[in-house]
């Protein structure tokens, strides 16, 4: 149990749908959601497909422990090849989209081909069509959402959606589920949008069980207990969300600013949770409304925040004066720092776009973050700008760019293919801050070493989530390393990215490892889920998903080449902060992560490695 | 001393473990479609408020019920569907002023909160405290002490 050992086949090229039995022994080395969807992907797609063609997949998948009381499972992960990377994508999503298609029955969709013209799944529990999504096409995220369960008389249906940004084949267009949270990287919304789906609607009363409920209970108390003691997921997460960040990775010297020309930005604190917090002088009320959580989840992290009425991107707007979903540090840090914007409002309002469109504000902040230092170097100007003014640290610039991107219009739809091909059309392929075609998040490697090789060999190109060692190098979790060092960096990285791999796929939130280790979710596991689920088996099955994405993006056309970070990184030390005069040590720390992972020098898998790994 | 169902928006997250617990507590499995409790989130507010029965001391829906399958409990004061003498013809559904009695269609009976015989799960699932059992005749003790504490502040300053 735990699995709903049970999927759904969605061919959009002919309208049909059909159920699978999961493959159970794969669930036992894929465990769920990214590892297995992984391996079916694998299993079912050329790696050399165009991710925008007919030929490319698209999975939503659950883990096994989603839908459970464990606190935080209700996640649910997007795999696909990746629209902005031509990579292995894997955006895991919170919200409570996963535990309703768990509840229907299903432990993930694998959509195939391309509907005719633009259509919207409707899942309820056995009963599964598709609708035609004429009247959505061409709606946002948050219209398209509302209509659908104005349409069907049903409150209760969960949606997945993407908006006009996916439509248009902006490239980090992203899938929104319960109106504000995202699958949010690599572009996988841009590939729903290829293939005509508008939507995914699902209402689910079946219930999750588990194997051994007893085990169970105990289990997951025990892994309540240690979230609510902990100083991060116990009080600093919930009271000040991700964004209790903003100050500490400024004052740490590795807070990507103006494109990566600075590594601390003077604005920080006008972006962050402190800020929220701070009753405005308009109104007297803060920016920050409440926390929320997402299903099952005792952290609590997630912001609802409200503009400011009187700013001048929502005046006489009313549709933007209600409360939703944000900010949260990496979107702060791309709409703030790396643009050098530190107009709270202007970013509260640019996520909204970004939640109501459908982008993915880490990619498009960090795109125009680029495209603004081009603007500042003469490169581009007013003429390709459609007019736009586009220094750094121009708010308006930036409200106008997200609503323009939001719907692929105007200089928008250029933002829109991605800091990588922008940079390259302008012949500046070196301001592009990004590995993989993917754009860095909030944290700059020259002030936290790990990162750099963190974002080099992730396998979905540039990502902190892949393996979070500032947790390591800045919060001491679980134990203390120096952020400017390289020595050990190789073996942290592969340790990192090995659990994370298995807590991606077991329903989790990967934020439960700031107080959970392997340890603290072994146990849940085992209770929950047939057969024996140790520690050491978690580990190697988090091993075994690594090393097949790898081998997926190898057989795309990826070398080790690939693992690499812009020059900007390697060879320009940062000029202020305790990292000052430092550049990353890739150079130095990428072989020894050959090394530890078993791989050649030239960045393969080892037979011995794949033998051991079973793969 | 009777106890109640307590329940303070303000703290509420919108987590949903009083519905997986009140699911789990009453079907064996993990499914706030048959939970008890319901917690609702207003959008555009940013606001969270679980909702459920409160056991009524005269109850609509035990005083509807034409096959009296609806009993006190008088132990926690809790209106209990008995599934073996209901029906399910929903009349108390329509006579619940409050909609905190519903219909389960795979058991053909209706459903509402029986407070667990006195250990109602959902309290006891709370990350956050946003629903507490507490003595039935002093609900309202922790708004009150909050209170007292803010104006004895007023009078120090006063003084």
């Amino acid at each position: 149990m735990a699995w709903a050992r049970n999927l759904l086949r969605v061919d959009l090229s002919k309208g049909t749908s059909t159920n699978e039995p999961l493959n159970m022994e794969w669930a036992q080395k894929y465990l769920g959601q990214r590892g297995l969807a992984t391996k079916y992907f694998v299993e079912e797609v050329d790696p050399k497909v165009d991710p925008l063609s007919p030929k490319n997949k698209l999975i939503m998948t659950t883990g096994p422990l989603t839908g459970t009381s464990a606190s935080t499972a209700g996640r649910y992960s997007v795999v696909t090849k990746g629209a902005l990377t031509g990579a292995i994508a894997c955006s895991n999503s919170g919200g409570f989209f996963g535990n309703e298609l768990k509840n229907a029955g299903y432990d993930m969709i694998i959509f195939e081909g391309k509907a005719e013209k633009p259509v919207y799944l409707m899942v309820e529990n056995d009963s599964v069509q598709i609708l035609d999504a004429a009247e959505f096409w061409g709606a946002s995220v948050w219209d398209t959402e509302e209509g659908i369960k104005t349409k069907h008389g049903d409150p209760l249906i969960r949606v997945a959606s993407i908006g006009v940004s996916g439509e248009q084949g902006v490239k980090f267009a992203c899938i929104v589920n319960d109106m504000d949270r995202a699958a949010g990287r690599s572009g996988v919304g841009t590939v729903m949008g290829s293939k005509n789906l508008k939507a995914v609607a699902v209402r689910g009363t079946l219930g999750v069980a588990v194997d051994d409920s007893k085990s169970f209970m105990a289990a997951a108390a025990a892994g309540k207990e240690v979230l609510a003691g902990n100083a991060v997921t116990g009080e600093g997460l919930p009271a000040f969300g991700t964004q209790v960040l903003m100050n500490v990775i400024n004052e740490t010297g590795a807070l990507p600013t103006h494109n990566h020309r600075d590594v601390q930005f003077e604005g920080a604190n006008n972006i962050s949770a402190e800020a929220m917090a701070e009753p405005r002088e308009s109104d007297g009320k803060p920016n920050l409304v409440t926390n929320q959580a997402c299903f099952g989840c005792t952290i609590a992290c997630g912001r609802v925040s409200t503009i400011d009425r009187n700013h001048f991107s929502v005046k006489d707007r009313p549709e933007y004066h209600k409360a939703s979903g944000g900010l949260e540090y990496e979107a702060a840090w791309a709409l703030g720092a790396a643009t050098g914007v530190d107009d709270l409002d202007a970013l509260t309002f640019a996520n909204f776009i970004c939640n109501e469109q459908g982008i993915d504000p880490i990619s498009f902040g960090a795109t125009v973050g680029a495209a603004m230092e081009m603007y500042e170097d003469g490169v581009i100007s007013t003429k390709d700008t459609g007019g736009i003014e586009l220094n750094f640290g121009n708010a308006e610039a930036l409200c106008s760019l997200a609503e323009l991107t939001g719907k692929g219009e105007g200089f928008g739809a250029e933002i829109g293919l991605g800091s990588k091909l922008l940079c390259e059309k302008h012949g500046k392929p070196e301001l592009s801050m990004s590995v993989k075609g993917q754009e860095f998040p909030a944290y700059d490697s020259r002030g936290i070493q790990g990162m750099g090789l963190t974002y080099a060999t992730s396998n979905r190109g540039a990502c902190h989530l892949r393996s979070y060692t500032v947790a390591s190098e800045v919060l001491g979790i679980p134990e203390k390393t120096d952020p400017l060092e390289t020595d050990g960096k190789a073996g942290l990285v592969k340790a990192f990215q090995d659990a994370t791999a298995a807590f991606d796929s077991a329903g989790l939130c990967i934020f439960t490892s700031f107080a959970w280790t392997l340890d603290d979710v072994a146990p849940q596991l085992d209770a929950a889920c047939e057969g024996e689920w140790s520690t050491d088996k978690l580990l190697e099955v988090g091993e075994r998903i690594w090393n097949l994405e790898r081998q997926f993006n190898m057989a795309a056309g990826f070398t080790g080449k690939d693992d690499n970070l812009p020059a900007r990184l390697v060879k320009d030390a940062a000029k202020t902060g305790p990292a000052e005069g430092k550049t990353n040590g890739l150079g130095k720390m990428l072989p020894e992560y050959y090394e530890v992972r078993g791989w050649t020098g030239d960045g393969v898998p080892s037979n011995e490695t794949l033998d051991r790994l079973s793969l | 001393m009777q106890k109640s169902l307590n329940i303070d928006p303000e703290k509420c997250t919108g987590c949903l473990q009083c519905e997986l617990a009140c699911s789990y507590d009453n079907e064996g499995v993990f499914n706030p479609s048959k939970s008890r409790i319901k917690v609702f989130k207003f959008e555009d507010a940013g606001r969270f408020v679980p909702y459920t029965c409160t056991q009524c001391d005269e109850a609509w829906c035990m005083q509807a019920c034409p096959v009296d399958a609806i009993s006190l409990d008088t132990t926690t004061g809790a209106k209990v569907v008995s599934d073996t003498l209901c029906v399910g013809c929903k009349v108390c559904t329509i006579a619940c002023p409050f909609g905190t009695v519903n219909y389960n269609s795979s058991t053909g009976k209706v459903i509402k909160c029986d407070l667990c015989e006195g250990e109602p799960a959902c309290a006891t699932a709370c990350p956050t405290a946003a629903i507490t059992y507490v003595d039935a005749n002093w609900t309202g003790l922790d708004k009150m002490r909050a209170w007292a504490e803010k104006t004895d502040a007023g009078t120090q300053v006063s003084a």
